[in-house]
């Protein structure tokens, strides 16, 4: 088992442990459970809908760029530098403060849901690209050759060649980025969207029982972070099948 | 005469894995013994028991007439902690077959790191230990190198250097010229055969160089499947193997020089 | 129709907005000093080998390391004041950065000491040093510098995540920039000088990251 795996069984145990742990400890609070919980689920709802269409527009936006910045003709790796320097350089809160205040202003309005989504994907799109980078390049170089030596064109190569193998490796460092995008969800309470951290702060600004509201919170934000890593894992398995990974024992 | 070292029924296993097999062993004092035999045999993990860097399922470890890896309480015999250990192991040195140099420490004080630390030398002390030593093996122009300026042979003399700073009286070699190219061998073999003559040193050495240990040694053990097979003076093991393994080893492995 | 961009405007808040950089660089170091410290007893503790010290540990790296850190503000700036500890805001703030990023700079640590080649451990044992002489003198000084790339990529991470603090109303660069632009009802030039500055300084922090990665590969020689 390749020491990613490893590392990516470790989280899901440590996370599967708190997640149980702080169940139990909700559960023990009931009233608060009955209360607070119904109000909750609807936030983490939406950001569930959120780190989802985030992390789908990541994908795409992560693949576009980072194979400009390995393939494409100058104009386009320069395009594709950019966007990833400046979405990189500035914090996914500045993004979305720029977008939701600024956006209007050139006559484009958006519902804050979809500034959302989009301040969020492009934002960990342009982490997203180093990994499709990174994971391409980690390819045996030997692939390259043969497929080169059997005069193979480069749309060919990576569509049949490179990219499989490529896509494997992606998973972990793709999986770590959804975690992020989803802890960067929390940041769109601040534009008014009613997401897990707004209810949350909702309730408490009216009841104060911010001990209960908050491990609540935790739990829930564990809960689908778990949901993310399995999913993950289950897709690093499918995809993996046929191909040699990790130590040779 | 109290044997140096004294292994007594002494048995090591990883999971299923049996590698020392109720050893028994008794090593004189200031006697060098050689230690041959195939690969996985379990050799290095005499060797790695000794140095207290592996525990024991069973048995026990005697050094200088004291116990090991058991420390007397209220007379009886129990595991030793860790605290004993430190005291103990003071006793013995070792050789690495990847020297394991500190690489952010010179020569010189990578052998005063030690002494300094452990033994409450004061840095003049050990500066003036560890000088001498490197010079003995042959390295007085090196003191203020960094391990990775240095040759495989270089290194693994600085590494004996280290160990002897320490004072011990058992040194332990494991393979010490394994990781060696061929003509660096020399000068480390060189540098054992001359603390063999010099100081009174108990020795046990894993070793590869049969020519050396048939010149060097005086007891040679064939070990396999965590057994001593054979054991004697050199020549008659050498010269006259009795058993079977011992032959079919010698043969495979002499033919190749 | 309006023009795009008031430059008298520009003109106008970048003195404000410059002082409110100095207190965003100040949560930037002091957080990550804590950061840093903390980060290292974490890692270190991580690593015991008695499982009633590294398991709590363990649990909380990731406990902290898996939720929002906007949610971990939140928590800190509701929660501490009903234990009677009444800070300003911008030591909650610092607090909940400081604490965040040990998390991350824990896992780094973890990963630079476990690096350190086992023989180093064993070599340490045969001359008998202690385990605290053996982490100062011999594991620490080589797990770190291969590790500072990326506790300098951790330390411009937190610089960039100090506007979460005008969550809790810290006067830093993003609440000056909300302000203004609401007393003035013209978003676009705070945010986006905002948004210039730190891209300008976390482009500068990464190009020096670069070069102290540089000096460290090439100074072992």
């Amino acid at each position: 088992m390749s020491l990613r795996t490893r590392a990516m069984h470790r989280r899901l145990l440590v996370v599967c442990v708190l997640v149980s742990f702080a169940t139990g400890l909700c559960v023990a609070s009931f009233a608060g459970f009955r209360e607070f919980l119904p109000g909750l689920l609807a936030g983490a709802w939406v950001t569930l809908q959120i780190t989802v269409a985030g992390g789908a527009l990541a994908v795409v936006m992560g693949l576009i760029a980072g194979l400009c910045k390995l393939y494409g003709v100058r104009p386009l790796r320069w395009l594709a530098v950019t966007y990833i320097e400046v979405f990189r350089g500035t914090s996914a809160l500045v993004q979305l403060f720029w977008l939701f205040f600024v956006l209007p202003r050139f006559g484009v309005s958006l519902s804050p849901m979809a500034v959302a989504i989009i301040a969020l994907g492009l934002n960990v799109g342009a982490y997203g690209a180093e990994v499709v980078r990174a994971s391409i390049l980690a390819v045996p170089h030997g692939q390259f050759e043969a497929a080169i030596a059997l005069n193979m064109s480069r749309l060919t190569m990576l569509r049949r060649i490179i990219l499989p193998q490529a896509l494997v490796r992606m998973i972990p460092p793709w999986g770590n980025l959804f975690i992020e995008l989803l802890k960067a969800s929390a940041l769109v309470s601040l534009i008014t969207i009613s997401d897990l951290t707004f209810k949350a702060y909702q309730m408490n600004q009216t009841t104060f029982r911010t001990v209960e509201i908050f491990s609540l919170v935790l739990v829930l934000y564990l809960g689908i972070a778990l949901m993310i890593t399995m999913s993950m894992r289950m897709l690093e398995a499918r995809a993996s099948t046929g191909l040699a990974r990790g130590r040779t024992e | 005469m109290q044997p140096m070292v004294r292994f007594r029924g002494v048995t090591k296993q990883y999971g299923d894995l049996t590698v020392l097999d109720t050893l028994d062993l008794d090593v004189a004092p200031h006697e060098k013994v050689a230690i041959i035999g195939p690969s996985g045999s379990g050799k290095t993990t005499l060797l790695r028991v000794l140095m207290t860097l592996e525990s024991i399922e069973a048995g026990v470890i005697e050094v200088d007439g004291q116990p090991l890896t058991h420390m007397p309480h209220h007379g009886k015999l129990v595991a030793a902690n860790a605290k004993y250990l430190r005291t103990m192991r003071s006793k013995i040195g070792m050789v690495f077959q990847h020297f394991n140099l500190f690489p952010h420490m010179t020569a010189l004080q990578n052998c005063m790191e030690a002494p300094v630390y452990v033994l409450g030398l004061s840095k003049p002390e050990a500066e003036e230990r560890a000088t001498a030593l490197l010079d003995m093996v042959g390295l007085a122009d090196k003191v203020s190198h960094y391990p990775s300026h240095l040759s495989g042979g270089q290194q693994q003399r600085v590494a004996i250097a280290r160990a002897l700073a320490m004072r011990p009286k058992v040194m332990l070699f494991d393979e010490v010229t394994s990781a060696l190219d061929p003509e660096l061998v020399g000068e480390v073999l060189q540098v054992i055969r001359r603390l063999g003559s010099a100081h009174q040193l108990t020795m046990l050495i894993v070793t590869h160089e049969m020519g050396f240990a048939k010149e060097f040694a005086d007891r040679v053990c064939f070990f396999d499947a965590g057994h001593i097979v054979e054991q004697g003076p050199p020549e008659q093991v050498f010269g006259h193997p009795q058993h079977e393994r011992t032959q079919a080893f010698l043969s495979a492995v002499l033919d190749l020089h | 129709m309006e023009e795009l961009v008031d430059w008298g405007f520009v003109w106008d808040i970048l003195p404000l907005l410059l002082r409110a950089t100095l207190v965003t660089i100040e949560a930037t170091l002091i957080g990550f000093g804590i950061a840093a410290s903390l980060g290292l007893l974490l890692a270190i503790g991580r690593m015991s080998r008695q499982p009633w010290i590294a398991w709590p540990i363990a649990g909380f790296v990731e406990f902290i390391r898996s939720t929002p850190l906007l949610v971990q503000l939140f928590f800190m700036f509701f929660v501490l004041p009903k234990f009677g500890l009444v800070m300003p805001a911008f030591l909650t703030g610092i607090l909940g950065l400081g604490l965040h990023y040990s998390s991350y700079c824990a896992e780094v640590y973890r990963a630079g000491l476990e690096n350190v080649p086992r023989g180093q451990w064993e070599a340490a044992l045969a001359l008998n040093l202690s385990l605290p002489r053996t982490y100062w003198d011999i594991v620490i000084p080589q797990a770190i510098p291969p590790i500072i790339p990326a506790l300098g990529n951790y330390l411009v991470s937190l610089f960039k995540e100090t506007p979460l603090l005008s969550a809790i109303a810290v006067l830093e660069l993003m609440q000056t920039a909300k302000i203004l632009g609401s007393e003035y009802f013209r978003y676009l030039e705070p945010i986006t000088i905002v948004g210039l500055l730190f891209l300008g300084l976390s482009l500068l922090a990464a190009a020096a990251i670069r070069r102290v990665e540089h000096w460290l590969t090439t100074r072992k020689g």
